[in-house]
């Protein structure tokens, strides 16, 4: 890939042609929140968070490829308050009690409302009516928590097609669905590559939890984004 | 004109819909057991059975290949796609605005007396079955509704009883009542006047070189038609450009824009003219295959144009070879949607014929890049390709000659709401929205929406404005709001329920925000908001266009736009000197508890 030079905050860095403005940005140590992006996955861009200024306009950075004088503005304060607006609607649509969730420590959606130092979100709660799908022998689906990131999708756990998670209905009503019939033998690995490609809590391992103790997990003492604004320029 | 509507009868006497589809197997073959077809096979299954059931989910997905989730994943993103059944007759009655404007609460009402059942659900002997729906194109003769595909317009009380009646008789659906959709046609301008021999256009076209006939295009000037406005003869140049195996014709029929119905008297009226719009499209890019892509709302339309294009086939105007060009071969069908506003996103329509769920694509790449199938596709709007056939006829020069110097040629726009002579209009660009108020003779008008709920909504002042990509621009609907409607409740409200449930759930703040934004709509219509409630609104902007596609980003416009013209409106509702909400009620609160504990509210006040 031939090399160009991007603009990032004000400075110019060189990337490789046609990388994600997101990679690019975290190679030089600068973090941009994400939930729906998972490293080796194709991005998606449906959850908004790492919208940027792209040449003047809001773009996601996950899903914009570099390209020679781009200019990439990050971190001012209109893109942060549309971040925490975000993050504060998906804990007004979903049903999420950290206390009581095995993924408290280890969540993005958590970890990011501490980074905008949510107390409450702006909007009221919808408290909706969701379930639980604990059908499988292996992971339970538990719709109160999940944000529609579609990682679980998009990963394709599945050696091939035919699916197993995919969505179901749409706007306000979309969820996500799994294949009972073709995930009964689901096993062990199986079952942790699931859930360790939820953000949230959504997708829980059965017979297995709090082998960590809360206070001693990923985020709970180093704070989202941290290791890449500490790490500096790597390339 | 009148088209004899093709629709289905429904379901024979005998069937009732515990089916797993007897002619299931048939349809697979039909489609070769295509998974990128699927939303084919299931239209199918849907119009035969009334449902698509478990048993028949489970055949479909096994012969092509797909888990049943991944089946249900595309069924259960359409409208007009159903797991459970939806009756012999399935009656979907419009809920847009202006069919509420136009009494349509009260047709809901008798059709829920005459049936028996109520709105979103199928009666006990399964015969008949009552659903809301959004805009069908119909706003010229509202209130309407579609039966098993077939349109009933200006529906009254004595003619839903008709209909009930002959349901309850088991009528076939085109003996119910007569169906009767109009073209209402009001002003003909260049595009709908028909001057042109098309087999003419299309055999110029065709002995000129590709580049020359883009050229010609660009000459013109012309943009597309379906909103955003983008210079057609550039799209085709990106496209003839893109690399790929195949070079793709869509052709965006999927009208959704509630108040817009132009397109569809196009296509009952013109189609020849757009079909010679997409050949010479097919031409220019290097395409030998091109598609409608149509609203399902629309299907009633299906035979009629079918019929059009065999006897194109039969002129050489389609197939191989077209107009004697020797090596040109081109030839269009029709792929129908499934009832979703979004698919009119070009992304989103393209995963749609792709037999999957309509969420808009990541870009770039742009679809002129990597389209259907991943190949080259140019997908334009009906009257873009309609003004294409003209253009290539009657000359760049002559099209420049029209409208204003940025936005040449003509607009078909669909006039509807309060006013004498709802129909389609087409002006020259740059006609005011006042000219048009006088062609359709609307008087006492407190505001125009224009260009549908995505659009702008604008007060008397702004009447003087021109209608142009550099004034006002439109995809080619306005709703006439009469003194007498209350606007935020009748219209604003509505629009907002509109995108949330045609929200594709893809994207946060289209998906949430929507619903933030009708609860905070709905508290200032009870009287509890504040002045902080409209600031919260406006301040949420930012969040609406960081949205992925075009729905998202306007679907806040219709309060946005409001709060921007008609502030009073607003204002008058809130409480007055006040910051607090006292939206919380206490005694409300505590009611349900009370009862289930059996104990009447203490409220440690003067309450009776």
């Amino acid at each position: 890939m031939s090399k160009i030079l991007v603009n990032i905050n004000g400075v110019d860095y060189s990337a490789e042609s046609g990388k994600m403005v997101l990679k690019v940005a975290n190679e030089n140590g600068i973090y941009i929140p994400t939930l729906c992006h998972f490293e080796g996955i194709k991005p998606q861009g449906s959850c908004r968070v790492c919208t940027c200024k792209i040449d003047g306009r809001n773009m996601t950075a996950c899903t914009t490829p570099a390209s020679h004088r781009m200019v990439v503005v990050t971190d001012t304060a209109e893109l942060e308050k549309i971040r925490a607006t975000i993050i504060e609607l998906l804990f007004a649509e979903g049903n999420h009690f950290c206390p009581a969730c095995e993924r408290s420590g280890n969540c993005e959606l958590q970890a990011l409302a501490y980074r905008y130092k949510m107390m409450v979100p702006q909007f009221p709660y919808l408290f909706p009516a969701k379930d639980l799908d604990a059908k499988n022998p292996k992971i339970m689906i538990d719709h109160n928590r999940c944000i529609l990131c579609k990682r679980c999708i998009r990963r394709k756990l599945e050696p091939d097609n035919p699916s197993w998670f995919v969505f179901k209905n749409r706007g306000n009503k979309t969820q996500i669905n799994l294949d009972h019939e073709l995930t009964a033998d689901f096993d062990d690995e199986l079952a942790q590559k699931a859930m360790d490609t939820c953000p949230v809590g959504a997708i829980i391992r059965k017979e297995k939890g709090f082998d960590v103790p809360i206070g001693e997990r990923k985020y709970d003492k180093n704070p989202i984004g941290s290791d890449i604004e500490n790490k500096g320029v790597t390339s | 004109m009148d088209i004899t509507q093709s629709g289905k009868s429904g379901l024979s006497n005998n069937d009732n819909c515990s089916c797993d589809c007897k002619n299931l197997d048939t349809i697979l073959e039909n489609y070769n057991n295509d998974p990128t077809r699927l939303m084919d096979i299931l239209i199918e299954v849907q119009t035969q059975c009334g449902c698509v059931s478990e048993a028949a989910v489970k055949t479909i997905a096994k012969a092509i290949n797909y888990s049943s989730v991944d089946v249900e994943q595309t069924l259960s993103f359409y409208h007009f796609l159903s797991h459970t059944p939806t009756g012999k007759y399935a009656v979907y009655l419009n809920d847009s605005a202006v069919a509420e404007m136009m009494g349509r609460d009260e047709i809901a009402k008798v059709f829920e007396e005459e049936t028996g059942c109520k709105f979103g659900s199928v009666s006990e002997d399964g015969k008949i079955g009552l659903f809301n729906t959004s805009c069908i194109g119909m706003n010229d003769q509202e209130p309407s509704a579609i039966i098993n595909q077939r349109v009933f317009t200006k529906l009254t009380k004595e003619k839903v009883a008709k209909i009930v009646k002959g349901m309850k008789n088991d009528l076939d659906v085109e003996d119910l009542v007569g169906t009767d959709v109009q073209s209402n046609i009001l002003k003909q301008g260049p595009i709908l006047t028909k001057d042109s021999n098309l087999g003419e256009a299309i055999k110029k076209a065709v002995t000129m070189s590709p580049e020359d006939v883009i050229e010609e295009i660009k000459q013109s000037n012309l943009r597309g038609r379906g909103g955003a406005g983008f210079p057609t003869a550039l799209k085709w140049r990106f496209c003839r450009n893109a690399e790929g195996e195949k070079h793709y014709v869509f052709c965006n029929a999927d009208e959704g824009e509630p108040g817009t119905f132009k397109d569809r008297v196009i296509l009952s009226d013109r189609p020849q003219l757009l079909f010679a719009g997409m050949t010479i499209a097919g031409y220019a890019i290097g395409s030998d295959e091109g598609i409608l892509y149509l609203r399902y709302e629309y299907k009633y339309m299906e035979e009629y144009l079918e019929g059009v294009l065999s006897k194109l086939r039969e002129e050489g105007l389609l197939g191989k070879d077209v107009a004697g060009e020797k090596g040109f071969n081109f030839d269009i069908r029709i792929q129908f949607g499934g009832g979703a506003y979004i698919c009119g996103e070009e992304s989103a329509l393209l995963e749609s014929a792709e037999g999957k769920r309509g969420e808009p694509r990541d870009r770039p790449p742009f679809p002129v890049v990597k389209g259907y199938h991943q190949q080259p596709t140019s997908v334009n709007n009906v009257e873009t390709l309609c003004a294409v056939a003209k253009i290539m006829h009657k000359g760049a020069k002559w099209y420049r000659s029209l409208g204003t110097v940025e936005s040449t040629g003509s607009k078909l726009i669909s006039v509807s709401g309060d006013c004498e002579k709802p129909g389609v209009y087409e002006v020259e660009w740059g006609f005011t929205v006042n000219d048009i108020l006088e062609l359709v003779d609307a008087k006492n008008v407190q505001a125009i929406q224009v260009g549908g709920p995505s659009g702008n909504c604008i007060a008397p002042n702004e009447f003087n404005r021109k209608l142009a990509y550099e004034d006002l621009s439109t995809g080619g609907s306005l709703i006439v709001i009469g003194e007498q409607r209350d606007l935020l409740k009748e219209i604003v409200l509505n629009f907002t329920e509109f995108f949330i449930e045609e929200s594709c759930g893809s994207c946060v703040p289209c998906r949430a925000m929507t619903v933030q934004y009708k609860n905070k709509l709905e508290k200032i219509l009870r009287g509890n908001g504040v002045a902080e409630d409209i600031d919260q609104m406006l301040s949420w902007e930012n969040v609406m266009i960081s949205n992925r596609c075009g729905l998202g980003q306007t679907a806040a416009n219709p309060i946005l736009s409001t709060i921007k013209n008609f502030r009073e409106l607003y204002d008058a509702k809130l409480q007055k000197d006040t910051d607090f909400v006292s939206e919380f009620n206490l005694e409300a609160a505590v009611q349900e508890s009370c009862k289930t504990a059996n104990r009447i509210p203490n409220l440690g006040g003067d309450h009776e």
